[in-house]
This record gives C-alpha cells, sequence and structure tokens, in this order.
C-alpha cells in the first residue's frame, strides 16, 4: 500500500466510484517516453505529487476533483498539460518538446 | 547558524569521484522497491525502507540488534562514509539518512538530487549484483531528540513550531494521501491545529537537488517559523518530513528538529484529538 504503485493503464482494483484518477501517456513524436518525471500540480500552481512513466511511458495519479497541470521533465525534454478533472477517469496525453 | 551542507550533502560530482573509494558505501532507498533492480549506481547496496527497516508486527523502526545484524550483512561498518540516494526526490533516502542518525552512524550523507538528478544528468546506472563482505556494525541507544511520538504531537499545539510538509490539499483536507497513491485511507483529512504548511517541495529545485541555504531560511522565515521555539515536522508516514527535517537540522543547523514519523496516518486516526480543515 505504501510503495508506489507500477504505472500503468489497467484499472483492476482501482475504484473510479469514489478515485478521480488522471491518467496517460508521455510520447516524443509519437513514440512513448519511459522513465519521464510526470509531476502534478494543483489549482494554485503547487506541487502535489510526482511519478516516473512506465516503460511504455505510462503514468497515473489519484487525485480529486478540480483543475490540475501535469508537467513533464526528463532528459529528453519538457511538456506541460492542464485539465479540470472530474471523478473517474481522466485521461492525459503529454507530448514532449525540446 | 552556519551550514552543515558540506559535511551532510555530496553532490553528482563528488559521488563519481567516489565510487571506488574503499571507504564510501553508496545506498539506495526508494519508494518503488524495484527501481534499483532495474539500475543503480554501480556498486550501491540496496535497502527496502518496509520490509527491512520496519518492524513485520508493530509499527515501528526494527531494533537496535535487527539494525546492527543488517547493517553487518549489507557490509556497512560502522566508520564508512554512508551516501544515501534514491527516487522520490530523496524522500525514502532522506528517512533513512534520519533513521541512520537515530541509531548514531556518525558519517552519513545524502547524494543531492538522488535518482532523478543522476538520471537527469545521464549518468550510468547498473544492473550487476553488488555483493560486500559482511562486516560487524555496532548501533547506537535510540536518539529520541530528533525523533518525535504522537503525545509529543498533541502537547506541541500551539507551543512548538509543527509544520505540516505534505502538499497544500494534503493539508486542507481534499486529499488524504499524495496524489500518486490511492485516496481510499482510513484516517481523517486535515491537520494538527497550529501547524504551518511548508510543502517539502517547497525545499528542492525541479532537478530534485535541495534550494540554496539563502532560498532555504528565507523559505521558513516567510512561513513564520519562529526561531526560539523546537520543531516538530510531519507527513503522512514520515518520509517527506525526513526530507524537511534533513533541510532544517542538517543544512540549517537549527538545533531540536524532531521528525514525527506517526505523522498523519496516526495523528488522523487518533481518537478525540482536535484537528483543523482548510488552508
Amino acid at each position: 500500500m505504501c510503495g508506489a504503485p507500477s504505472q500503468g493503464q489497467g484499472l483492476e482494483g482501482v475504484d473510479l466510484s469514489t478515485e478521480t484518477v488522471i491518467q496517460g501517456e508521455v510520447t516524443r513524436d509519437g513514440s512513448p517516453v519511459p522513465a519521464a518525471y510526470v509531476r502534478l500540480l494543483d489549482a494554485s500552481g503547487e506541487f502535489t505529487a510526482e511519478v516516473q512513466s512506465s516503460a511504455q511511458g505510462h503514468f497515473r495519479f489519484f487525485a480529486a476533483p478540480g483543475s490540475w497541470t501535469l508537467r513533464v521533465l526528463s532528459a529528453g525534454g519538457r511538456g506541460e498539460h492542464s485539465l479540470v478533472a472530474n471523478r473517474g477517469l481522466n485521461e492525459a496525453q503529454l507530448q514532449l518538446d525540446g | 547558524m552556519t551550514s552543515k551542507r558540506a559535511d551532510v550533502l555530496v553532490d553528482v560530482d563528488w559521488a563519481q569521484e567516489h565510487l571506488e573509494d574503499p571507504n564510501v558505501v553508496f545506498v539506495e532507498v526508494d519508494e518503488d522497491v524495484s527501481a534499483y533492480d532495474g539500475g543503480h549506481i554501480a556498486g550501491a547496496v540496496k535497502l527496502d525502507w518496509k520490509s527491512e527497516l520496519q518492524d513485520p508486527v508493530i509499527r515501528d523502526f526494527v531494533s537496535k540488534e535487527d539494525f546492527e545484524a543488517l547493517l553487518s550483512t549489507k557490509g556497512i561498518s560502522n566508520d564508512d562514509t554512508v551516501v544515501l540516494y534514491g527516487g522520490n526526490n530523496n524522500w525514502f533516502a532522506a528517512y533513512a539518512y534520519w533513521y541512520f542518525k537515530v541509531y548514531g552512524h556518525s558519517d552519513v550523507r545524502l547524494l543531492d538530487g538522488g535518482r532523478k538528478k543522476w538520471e537527469l544528468d545521464g549518468l550510468p546506472l547498473s544492473t550487476d549484483a553488488v555483493s560486500r563482505p559482511a562486516a560487524t556494525y555496532t548501533a547506537q541507544e535510540p536518539d529520541t531528540s530528533i525523533r518525535a511520538f504522537r503525545d509529543e504531537a498533541l502537547a506541541a499545539i500551539d507551543t512548538l513550531n509543527l509544520v505540516d510538509v505534505r502538499s497544500p490539499d494534503e493539508f486542507s483536507g481534499k486529499l488524504l494521501a499524495p496524489a500518486h497513491l490511492p485516496q481510499e485511507q482510513s484516517q481523517r483529512g486535515g491537520h494538527i491545529p497550529s501547524a504551518v504548511n511548508v510543502p517539502w517541495s517547497k525545499a528542492a529545485n525541479d532537478d530534485g537537488t535541495f534550494k540554496s541555504d539563502d532560498e532555504l531560511r528565507a523559505l521558513y522565515a516567510d512561513a513564520g517559523l519562529d526561531d526560539g521555539r523546537d520543531t516538530i515536522a510531519y507527513c503522512r508516514i514520515g518520509e517527506r518530513s525526513s526530507h524537511t527535517w534533513f533541510v532544517l537540522r542538517e543544512l540549517l543547523g537549527h538545533e531540536n528538529v524532531k521528525n514525527y514519523d506517526g505523522s498523519w496516518t496516526e495523528y488522523g486516526s487518533l481518537v478525540g484529538v482536535p484537528i483543523a480543515k482548510g488552508a
């Protein structure tokens, strides 16, 4: 429970009636980017959590309904994406530039 | 308050220059305990914060004797310089640093930025198995001057500096756990009354390294930390607050700083204690 869950897209065991899941894929030129640092910022821009993308470029957060920003940092570039999340599944794609 | 930074923190350049140093042991500690197996700093040994640093039955440290046996098996001696690093911006490495200090290890340091800085700099990771000859380690009696328990946290309300280092949404009660974990938690949401919220992340740069001493001093001064009072830091389970404990005591030289590792999972489950909600 306390260890970081593996990052993936499967939703087995995730209660979407209570959780606000924000998940997606980090890509660069259409290819998945593994081991990128994906950061979740709250509505005021404050750091809330950070995960590393999986071998398939996947990431996942368990947030709450509201406005969030995703920011990705890797040796291969940066990217950012804002969204308004609702209870249940919220998907977001992060593209690296630069 | 003079900075002890050079005694407690090493950078990636120093680390690379000391990979072969026989008196330096690199130790990786991660929240994701599989990270080490996917690649680690060459020669580094792994410490599992959960299976090796927690008692398997009660919620507590392992005993002094078990800690001695653990470090002996890992090949760590009392006179070794232990350099800790890990993922998650060194959360669990900072926890292990604090833990090593509770048991009195004299020369323990953090690798600034941990795995993240190492990876972002494109430095090599190894998957070679690491084995070190067993050592004979002797721990000190636990130093409770740096560890707070629940009654102290309760007594600190309106009396000591209480620093809640979780994210603002956990502090307010909107979230019950850091957002990389499911939010189904048994404890109540909110924070200890009179605590100030200084998220651990404000002490770190994007690459996971610590901010400068001047920036850190300004951070806690602006948050209203009273220099004349002792301080207790807490988070959810005590690892992020170890990061802040490290900043306050080891980098900035504050004298009486304790980490409350029972933290919110304990406090937020206590019957009848006061809880504050909101920002």
